[in-house]
């Protein structure tokens, strides 16, 4: 950058002499002068620091968002863009008995798993927080479920809980446990357990690790003073502990929802959905009807049916997020 | 092997065709097609089960590439990607020339797939006829959409030293028996094992057999009437909940396509519904497989065709086409490639390869010599004859295409076989077909 142009930014001089420069300088320079005075203007700067994150997200996000939105609202199939039925594929959804019960499944595994990832995450956190020999091995090894990827340890699970061939069984057999095979998976309800328990499994290191982090931002002092108050391990927890954590716990919950609520691949792995639609959840029933179908417009209507649960759950989680910064 | 020049290319595939319909110019003008330098072709289909077979197809893109003067690449996927690979491939309008299509797809994408009758039709009067499944599958109002490959045959696989001990000197000729043997099985601690879960193969082959056997059907021939509440039906399911109580292993209802056979070849289970594979495994891993007893446990399996019910013997088997995508910018390339492979020559390699494990969707391969070299495969041999379709007895379209996808047949007996009354289970999976067929 020349000197004058130094000047012009740093001592703002005034219009007259701003005229005297741009004559001063040759044509493209003048361009250039412009463009830079432009950048000058905070909002338009802004604006250009902005773009590409705008159009990162309106590409990857927003635009695939949209055109869900709109495929849902019309009778796509592959290969063929349909025409616009409004509301049709939602009224059809809603009088599916597989919709219903691949909605009350997600519910129920979302509720669950995640009340159990929070209580087991939390439980081991405050293991890991405290000070014993190989302490770093044991936090780095407890990554393990979430490092794996989820297609092969879900198929780990899956020969775990095979019908015939099940470890598990196998193991409760010989210790004298059960005298005939638990149906891990063949059975309805044992099945939704089985994947909420490799999901909790699998989720539970999430947790654990951000709160672990939270944790260690608590001051030990406070932890002293009420101990030499008088105050019990639960209270401690209770009292100072939770509210402390309390903001990491809802920003990791919030997550673990969205996550939860979302999930994919480790129904389709453990169950495809079954036994007799025991498992579905919305994006595997999503996933039967749109591309196994070929249902475009079907399909998408399933998977947007979640958006106002998780449209709901993220405002109201925010909203307690800010209140408790607030406070 | 000789090698293959364009000449003999052409020769080749203009055999196969007959009449030489379609590339009737190229032989006359005795030439190869012209295709513009670095032109590539684009060949995706699953991963066989067979694969020796698969060798046979990878030897033969380079020759097919020297004759054609355009690179031939054959892709292969698990099989349950493919309908993920072809929705993709059609919404972004790329993707492989040619795709390896299952079931009833060319229904389901009929739009997006090439008319392909010029190549489909001459192979077909060159071999005897397609199979009519085959033509139902892929012949969609009256243009193909693909060309007829193979046919994955389902037979029960058995063992048979065990049906012997339990009295049953041949494979139980009705469901009713096989019922009364696999109580005796089950009770020696060999039970039948069949899946009643989400697995897009062996589940929809047993369990829409077994209605068929019943007399039960989806739909009326007008393929808009739902005709599954029905006495046979109704029959079926009750009869099915009796069998897997008695004769099967219950886990069956979380098994996979994979799971009957390792439950089969490691001794578990006496008989099951599949492809070839359990044999085929057996014999290539021959040490690796015993009974209890010690033999080798390919010595002592046995194929036959499902019982009969009380309406006959019918058979959903998985049958596999070819269809040149509509994107594709090489679609006479794609043509020309499609007639040499599925051609005599060409497919004699791979379909010998296949030992019987898939069968020629023509009825000419019922007479291939290979059938000669092992009896065990021979119940697969006319497997094809008894071969009915999903949608039955209306057209195997998107709406039978839905009630398979949905497992809502399979379904209906596993609600059933989970405790729900035979009544309440048909009347939900009735419900369901007349909202898909509405």
């Amino acid at each position: 950058m020349s000197k004058a142009r130094s000047r012009v930014i740093a001592g703002g001089a005034g219009p007259a002499a701003e005229a005297a420069r741009l004559t001063a300088f040759p044509r493209e320079t003048t361009k250039l002068g412009t463009f830079a005075r432009l950048l000058e203007d905070e909002r338009v700067l802004g604006s250009l620091l902005l773009l590409p994150t705008v159009v990162l997200l309106g590409l990857f996000i927003a635009y695939p968002f949209v055109k869900g939105v709109w495929l849902s609202l019309t009778s796509a199939t592959v290969g063929n863009s349909g025409e616009f039925v409004g509301f049709g594929n939602y009224v059809k959804i809603w009088n599916d008995s597989i919709f219903q019960r691949a909605a009350a499944n997600t519910f129920v595994y979302t509720g669950v798993a995640t009340v159990g990832k929070l209580a087991l995450g939390m439980w081991l956190a405050l293991l890991l927080n405290r000070h014993f020999r190989g302490k770093r091995l044991v936090r780095a090894s407890m990554l393990l479920p979430f490092i794996v990827p989820t297609v092969l340890s879900t198929f780990a699970w899956k020969w775990m809980f095979d019908p015939t061939f099940s470890v598990l069984n196998w193991s409760l057999y010989h210790l004298g446990l059960i005298q005939t095979r638990i149906g891990w998976l063949t059975d309805p309800t044992m099945a939704l357990g089985s994947v909420i328990l490799v999901n909790i499994w699998r989720g539970m290191p999430f947790y654990a690790i951000t709160l672990l982090a939270g944790l260690q931002t608590v001051n030990p002092e406070l932890h002293e003073a009420a101990a030499i108050d008088g105050a019990t391990g639960w209270q401690r927890f209770w009292r100072i502990t939770w509210p402390l954590l309390l903001p990491v716990t809802m920003v990791v919950t919030l997550f673990s929802v969205i996550q939860t609520f979302a999930d994919f691949q480790l129904v389709y792995v453990l169950t495809g959905g079954g036994p007799a639609n025991a498992t579905h959840l919305f994006a595997t029933y999503a996933y039967q009807i749109g591309i196994n179908t070929g249902l475009l417009g079907e399909g998408a209507a399933v998977s947007l049916a979640m958006f106002p649960m998780l449209f709901l759950i993220v405002v109201i989680q925010l909203w307690y997020i800010r209140r408790v910064e607030g406070a | 092997m000789d090698r293959m020049n364009r000449r003999k290319f052409i020769a080749v595939s203009g055999s196969a065709a007959v009449a030489g319909l379609g590339i009737e110019g190229i032989l006359a003008a005795r030439r190869a097609p012209a295709y513009a330098q670095g032109t590539k072709l684009h060949l995706l289909r699953w991963n066989d089960f067979v694969p020796a077979a698969d060798e046979v197809l990878a030897k033969q893109m380079p020759e097919a590439s020297k004759a054609l003067g355009a690179e031939v690449t054959l892709e292969r996927i698990n099989a349950n990607d493919l309908q993920a690979r072809i929705t993709a491939a059609i919404s972004s309008g790329s993707g492989p020339d040619i795709i390896h299509v299952l079931k009833n797809w060319p229904h389901l994408y009929e739009k997006s797939l090439v008319d392909v009758s010029d190549v489909a039709e001459p192979l077909g009067k060159a071999q005897g006829g397609f199979y009519p499944a085959m033509t139902e599958l892929c012949k969609v109002a009256s243009a193909w959409r693909a060309v007829p490959h193979a046919i994955v045959g389902g037979q029960i696989a058995y063992r048979k030293s065990l049906f012997e001990e339990v009295g049953a000197k041949e494979f139980p000729k009705t469901w009713q028996q096989y019922r009364e043997v696999g109580k005796k099985l089950k009770t020696k601690g060999y039970p039948i094992g069949q899946t009643a879960g989400h697995t897009f193969g062996d589940a929809p082959v047993f369990w829409y057999s077994f209605m068929w056997a019943f007399g039960g059907k989806e739909v009326e021939k007008d393929g808009k009437t739902v005709a599954l509440n029905s006495k046979e039906t109704l029959e079926s399911v009750k009869f099915a909940v009796a069998f897997w109580k008695e004769a099967c292993d219950e886990g069956g209802l979380a098994w996979d396509d994979s799971n009957n056979n390792r439950a089969f070849l490691s001794g578990t289970i006496s008989a099951t519904i599949n492809g070839a594979s359990i044999y085929v495994e057996s014999l290539r891993n021959k040490e690796k497989y015993k009974t209890e007893k010690g033999a080798l446990m390919h010595t002592d399996i046995l194929h036959a065709p499902n019982p009969a019910g009380p309406a006959g013997v019918y058979h959903l088997h998985a049958p596999f086409s070819h269809a040149v995508m509509g994107y594709s910018k090489n679609q006479k390339l794609a043509k020309d490639f499609l007639r040499w492979l599925h051609g005599k020559e060409q497919f004699e390699q791979w379909f010998v390869a296949q030992k019987g494990f898939s069968v020629g969707s023509t009825t000419d391969w019922e007479k291939h010599k290979m059938w000669e070299i092992d009896p065990v495969m021979l119940p697969y041999r006319t497997a094809a004859r008894a071969f009915r379709l999903y949608g039955y007895a209306g057209p195997p379209g998107r709406a039978a295409s839905e009630v398979e996808s949905k497992y809502i047949i399979t379904d209906m007996y596993a609600k059933a076989i989970q405790g729900m009354k035979p009544e309440d289970s048909l009347h939900w999976a009735e419900s369901e077909l007349k909202k898909i067929y509405a």
